[in-house]
């Protein structure tokens, strides 16, 4: 949701700002997950200006919480889904875009019925790996989110706190899941995105 | 009348250029723009419709202002009455033929034209496939009726048979030219095949740097210069037969195979 907006700009903004943007949102990327879990903390914190209005205005408490938890997750996954769609749309023909333009159609339409149809793959490969991703991110978490059973605790946090407490098979039994699930995840992309390009052959 | 004053800053490959235009063109028109590449052809049509935008200048199509620097008109390109095959033919992948025609309607519009286009580009075995899986003279033909099913007033052609061969190029050359007179359209054409602008066009204009250098009827223009211009060669039992155009009329001339000059 927000990231084809995002990547939309992206691809045909000529703005000045855009390396910034590009930038800010490719930053997770390289940025050690503490350090922005770090930040994002600092931010959040209701003893913080910021924080303090987000509690009073929206009744956010975004920090040990599961919103809080889900907010840096987007943000730490915004690379994986913008960047597909970014080079998706900027592979496109800058033609089909205009085409539609001369033929009467908006913006919206445009970007709903001509251009995101012909990336799917792009769009596809963006959701799923910004989902996998989530779910095998630990500092990011473990900074905001803390460690809470049953509201924040997530499963790379568990393995890490079952392998502390020497509990290896129960450690074994969640890494084994998630290495499972992941490989599954993948795969699946491949697959489905090796099929696209067979049709559109 | 279709009035044309363009200007406007162009950085092409071989550096800076001002394209500078001052054009009266009748409605009904024929228009070919001829010229080398980079010589400022395609910005043209792009400028008339709307895909770019002119420094300065003005855009009226009989009575109504599309573009006007002075009292700061600029209507968007979907605002106007232009069709345009572009050169790649910007065809939707996701769709079929008939799917790339009826995304053209506009609401109101009936599906009745739609049919009728595709009967005359013959495209009605193919309405179901995607464009994926066309070739390029089938391809070529869906862009052209797609640019027409709003029916516009200006219909601009990016050089849309240069990709095609020989045949299939005479063959839509005559599309084109039907197509030109069942709906009295203004045409404009990209192209810098002489061959097919005097098949094709009333008025030719001959673009150098962005600047009109002349004009006139193809005919005449082309055969202004000194040899006549080659509009057609084919092979006859063991003869070559070139067509050229002298002064505005067909010259055969038949060359022995074996005399033909490397």
């Amino acid at each position: 949701m927000i990231s084809i907006p995002l990547a939309y700009w992206l691809a045909y903004s000529k703005s000045k700002i855009k390396p910034v943007i590009e930038t800010l949102v490719s930053m997770p990327l390289v940025l050690p997950p503490t350090v922005l879990g770090f930040y994002l903390l600092i931010a959040f914190s209701p003893s913080n200006s910021f924080g303090q209005w987000l509690d009073e205005w929206l009744g956010l408490q975004l920090v040990f919480s599961f919103e809080g938890l889900v907010l840096a997750s987007v943000i730490y996954s915004l690379p994986f889904m913008v960047h597909p769609i970014q080079s998706g749309l900027s592979n496109l023909s800058p033609s089909l875009k205009e085409a539609a333009y001369v033929l009467g159609k908006s913006r919206t339409t445009t970007l709903f019925k001509v251009l995101l149809p012909n990336i799917k793959p792009s769009l596809i490969t963006g959701t799923v790996l910004a989902f996998a991703h989530t779910i095998g991110e630990f500092g990011v978490v473990l900074m905001i989110g803390g460690n809470i059973p049953g509201k924040t605790k997530v499963a790379s946090i568990t393995v890490y706190d079952e392998v502390e407490s020497l509990n290896y098979a129960a450690a074994n039994t969640y890494s084994l899941i998630l290495f499972a699930l992941t490989f599954a995840i993948l795969l699946a992309v491949y697959l489905i995105n090796g099929r696209f390009t067979v049709i559109n052959e | 009348m279709i009035r044309l004053q363009l200007n406007k800053k162009l950085h092409a490959a071989n550096g800076d250029m001002v394209l500078d235009i001052d054009l009266d063109i009748q409605q009904g028109t024929f228009l070919s723009l001829y010229g080398k590449s980079g010589a400022g052809k395609t910005s043209i049509l792009r400028m008339i419709a709307g895909l770019l935008k002119p420094d300065q200048g003005v855009i009226q199509v009989g009575a109504s202002t599309w573009f006007d620097t002075e009292s700061k008109v600029n209507l968007r390109p979907q605002k106007r009455k232009v069709g345009m095959v572009f050169q790649d033919y910007a065809l939707f992948p996701n769709m079929s033929v008939q799917e790339n025609l009826e995304f053209a309607l506009t609401e109101k519009s009936d599906n009745q034209i739609i049919q009728e286009l595709i009967e005359m580009v013959e495209l009605g075995d193919l309405r179901q496939r995607k464009p994926g899986t066309l070739s390029g003279g089938q391809q070529q033909r869906v862009a052209l009726a797609r640019a027409l099913v709003q029916r516009p007033e200006i219909l601009l052609l990016d050089e849309p048979l240069s990709a095609l061969d020989q045949d299939i190029r005479r063959k839509l050359q005559t599309y084109i030219l039907e197509v030109h007179q069942n709906y009295q359209l203004t045409t404009i054409l990209v192209s810098h095949d002489i061959p097919e602008i005097v098949k094709l066009t009333d008025l030719v204009i001959h673009l150098e740097d962005g600047k009109i250098i002349r004009k006139g009827a193809a005919a005449d223009l082309f055969s202004s210069e000194q040899e006549g211009i080659l509009v057609e060669s084919k092979l006859i039992g063991d003869k070559m037969q070139f067509v050229f155009l002298v002064d505005g009329r067909p010259v055969k001339v038949e060359v022995p195979l074996d005399q033909l000059p490397n």
